[in-house]
């Protein structure tokens, strides 16, 4: 008898187990092939079969050697829950299921190493947004309007918008006349698809993203843009004129942007505008990562880099202040474009986000085009764990005080309000992007919703979230050539086109109850909430 | 109502700013003394001769003062703004004063120019206030008068129809659901932009802020409340100009249904509508009177025998105006 070894890992410690019937099991192969996290293999296995061939039961017991699937007793390997082998399996012999006895989170930091991984926030559950509703409906003397028939002009600006009395008009036979250049304002759909790199998505997806992009302005007329992502964009599409469907990103790594900087004087037409990303929901306070596993040779020659880790500075280089970036980056982008192409920022969600609104709001050169916040349950390809879950801010009370305190200087609608980070979170994006225009955004950004609609299993309950580590197994996060053939481009971006179709509908579907064909920016009115806290907090009607 | 152009009573004065209050004995007295104290001189009172017979059906105020002072020594050779400035502090100052001591209300200082306002019966108002007398001493060109107020909410003077600010008038049919959005973007435009009593206060505010505060014409007042769509501007020859509008004044873009009736410094009048759903408006007149009235009976009273063929029925990109010497001009959007 062996001598028990209680440290041991065992598949009873990890956070999914597999369960494998042999009785369905046909040893066709297909789940091990399928697995990408190498979390299980075929072995044999001597085990008491009781067996009866004839035409009259005739039970014989045997010890046998008979194949089976097994899962490995490996943190390295360990199951992620993602359910390939389930989905791949002819005879639905073989799934995970959830471990609630997992002792992963203690297993898993050995060699002093933090636990890394993708996806969004798994701690935060709760969302103010569900215990939200449309509580001021248009009837009697304000009707509602038709969802279906009325003409709804459903566009949020992008750039800097001037105060009425800034605007330098002049006055010639009872008509006003612009006589000087303005900041760029582009009005765009309130949904921008936000920023995912290529690199921390493969390039079939970020293609079937742009594919999609590209069907929704051309054919269905439906504005909406694109973040690059930081990591560059291909040449051939910046060339195109595709391109100004596209917001290029920079961020403190500046990753592709010797290849921008070479395809500018190639552009046909201006970008839709420049993010500059200072921090993001998912990791606030900390750079991009891309693990070395995703620096495939494409993403190398795309960024200019080796294969290694690539990770993003906290910060800027040489930003010290918000009044140096808004001097630096802001100008510098600005003139690279000729002040044709709007730029905005990108913010984490913090206690402080008022105040760098507030900074950008009063900066003197009216050249901040957009603030984007991005919340506690943004999305990310690679985090560490303990800022995933442990860091960052909930973005809808944040969206309501920055718009408040643009109300309060008379400022609102200037630095258009972008918001993200959770939004579309249980897949209905347009009654949180709804709710949030009320409460004072102009519009929303979202990205993990759509790497679901490509087909990523990943979710807030521990579910796959191995965008990190190149074997994502729907071949979204990965740029392993076997695994991102699993992704049919034009499926994913099919699939992105229809949902945009449906959340422009249900937007109106929201729109015309409250009687409104215009966005209703800051209608804090239309929205009652049933917790009083919330309520209270939002400046909204409390109902029961 | 508001009068203005006025004539019988103020005849004299038209050049001196009249102050309408209803206010209490203690009220009068306030205002009395913050005239003085301020340098404003009195130089005409009249006060209605009001008919209390039993059974009227109004919650009438004790005093009804209405008083022309002449401006201030010291802005003898001041600008016509900085005469404007001082009238609208010394009304919000008075207004300030009688709501916080609950003495009475004080709803326009404007020279030519008269409100009156009363909660009740409207026939019976007038009873009170013997307008149906033709008596002489109340006579004005120019007459907005609405004889219902807001009914969704509490009952108060302030919110009583028709609005007035520095010489703008304006009193509407109807609702605006982007009311909260405009109070919370007129609030920090002017300080003269309070109350928000009703939401048809936002539209006067609207109108005072494009024509007297940005000085704009006033077709571009449409293009605030009611941008055009973004596929039409795209086929405008004045585009740029159309959509810098609409984007640094989105937070004035009105929600209707409603219809606005405008009473203007120069004693023009104007009415136009809300985009998409329509309340009734209708323009009539004859060689002596044009009228403006949400429902054409209240032209069949006043107007009997106009030629009703002529009658505008204003459309929802539309702006009709009417100026001193009786012209009609409309023009679309």
């Amino acid at each position: 008898m062996e001598t028990m070894r209680t440290q041991e890992v065992t598949v009873n410690d990890l956070p999914w187990k597999i369960e494998h019937s042999t009785i369905r099991c046909t040893m066709c192969g297909s789940c091990v092939a399928a697995c990408t996290f190498n979390a299980i293999e075929a072995k044999m296995e001597r085990r008491s079969v009781t067996i009866s061939t004839g035409h009259q039961p005739e039970p014989m017991q045997q010890h046998k050697a008979i194949p089976v699937i097994l899962q490995k007793n490996s943190i390295a390997h360990a199951c992620v829950g993602c359910g390939m082998c389930e989905k791949i399996c002819p005879n639905k012999a073989i799934k995970p299921v959830r471990n609630l006895d997992s002792r992963y989170n203690v297993l898993a930091r050995s060699g002093g190493t933090t636990i890394k991984r993708g996806g969004r926030n798994n701690l935060i559950q709760e969302r103010t947004l569900d215990k939200i509703v449309v509580g001021r409906i248009s009837q009697m003397t304000d009707p509602s309007l038709d969802a279906e028939r009325h003409v709804f002009d459903i566009l949020a600006p992008f750039g800097r918008v001037l105060p009425a009395n800034k605007l330098p008009f002049a006055q010639e036979n009872g008509e006003l006349r612009l006589t000087a250049q303005t900041p760029p304002v582009n009005w765009i759909y309130p949904l921008i698809f936000s920023d995912m790199s290529i690199g921390a998505l493969s390039t079939r997806a970020w293609e079937a993203i742009a594919l999609a992009v590209g069907y929704l302005n051309e054919k269905h007329h439906l504005p909406v843009r694109m973040s690059s992502g930081e990591g560059g964009m291909p040449v051939n599409l910046m060339k195109s004129d595709f391109l100004k469907y596209t917001m290029i990103q920079i961020a403190s790594g500046h990753f592709g942007w010797n290849r921008i900087v070479r395809a500018m004087p190639h552009m046909n037409v201006d970008p839709a505008g420049i993010i500059i990303k200072i921090g993001q929901g998912a990791k606030p306070g900390d750079g991009g990562l891309l693990p070395a596993a995703k620096v495939a040779e494409h993403v190398q020659a795309i960024r200019g880099v080796p294969k290694a880790d690539l990770m993003s500075p906290p910060n800027h280089q040489g930003l010290y202040s918000i009044e140096e970036s808004v001097q630096k980056m802001f100008m510098s982008m600005n003139a690279a474009f000729k002040f044709r192409v709007p730029v905005a920022i990108k913010c984490a969600a913090s206690a402080t986000s008022v105040s760098v609104y507030n900074n950008l709001l009063r900066d003197p050169y009216l050249i901040c085009g957009g603030f984007f916040i991005d919340g506690i349950q943004g999305g990310t390809g690679a985090a560490n764990e303990v800022s995933l879950d442990h860091t960052g801010h909930p973005i809808v009370s944040k969206t309501r005080e920055c718009y408040l305190a643009a109300v309060k200087q008379g400022l609102q609608g200037q630095i258009p309000l972008w918001a993200g980070g959770g939004v579309g979170l249980t897949g209905n994006a347009a009654a949180d992007a709804f709710k949030m225009i009320c409460l004072g955004a102009n519009g929303v950004f979202l990205g993990k919703l759509l790497i679901q609609l490509c087909g990523c299993v990943g979710n807030e309950h521990g579910r796959c979230n191995a965008c990190s580590t190149g074997h994502c197994p729907t071949g979204i996060c990965t740029q392993d050539p076997r695994l991102v053939k699993r992704l049919d481009i034009d499926k994913a971006a099919q699939n992105i086109v229809d949902y945009t179709l449906a959340f422009d509908m249900e937007m109106r579907k929201l729109m015309a109850p409250v009687g409104n064909s215009t966005l209703p920016v800051g209608r804090s009115d239309a929205l009652v909430t049933t917790d009083r806290a919330i309520a209270e907090k939002l400046g909204i009607q409390y109902a029961c | 109502m508001v009068m203005q152009d006025l004539y019988g009573e103020f005849a004299e004065y038209k050049d001196k700013p009249l102050l309408s209050l209803a206010c209490t004995q203690k009220g009068a007295k306030l205002v009395e003394d913050y005239m003085e104290n301020n340098s404003f001189v009195q130089v005409h009172e009249w006060i209605p001769k009001v008919n209390k017979q039993p059974g009227l059906d109004i919650k009438a105020m004790p005093y009804y003062i209405f008083r022309n002072y002449d401006y201030p020594d010291y802005l003898a050779k001041a600008s016509k703004e900085a005469k404007e400035e001082l009238l609208l502090s010394t009304r919000l100052a008075i207004r300030e004063l009688l709501e916080k001591n609950d003495q009475g209300y004080a709803f326009s200082f404007w020279p030519d120019v008269l409100t009156l306002k009363e909660i009740g019966d409207p026939r019976d108002i007038a009873t009170y206030f013997g307008l149906w007398n033709d008596s002489g001493e109340l006579l004005a060109k120019n007459i907005v008068v609405q004889c219902r107020q807001n009914t969704n909410y509490e009952i108060v003077r302030y919110a009583a129809h028709p609005f007035f600010i520095q010489g703008y008038t304006l009193c509407a049919n109807g609702e605006n659901t982007f009311y909260t959005k405009n109070k919370e973007f007129q609030k920090s435009l002017n300080k003269g932009y309070i109350g928000f009593e009703s939401d048809s206060q936002n539209f006067l505010y609207t109108l005072h802020y494009v024509l007297h505060e940005l000085k704009w014409p006033i077709k571009y007042y449409k293009h605030v409340i009611t941008p055009l769509q973004f596929e039409e501007l795209e086929n405008r020859p004045d585009q740029a100009a159309l959509q810098a509008i609409r984007q640094s004044l989105g937070h004035l873009e009105i929600n209707g249904p409603n219809t606005i009736i405008g009473m203007l410094p120069d004693n023009s009048m104007m009415t136009c509508c809300d985009s998409k759903k329509l309340r009734p408006v209708v323009v009539g007149g004859d060689e002596e009177t044009i009228a403006i009235s949400s429902e054409v009976c209240g032209l069949n009273v006043i107007l009997p025998d106009r030629d009703k063929t002529k009658d505008i029925y204003p459309n929802e990109r539309e702006v009709v105006v009417i100026n001193e010497e009786l012209e009609v001009q409309r023009w679309k959007q």
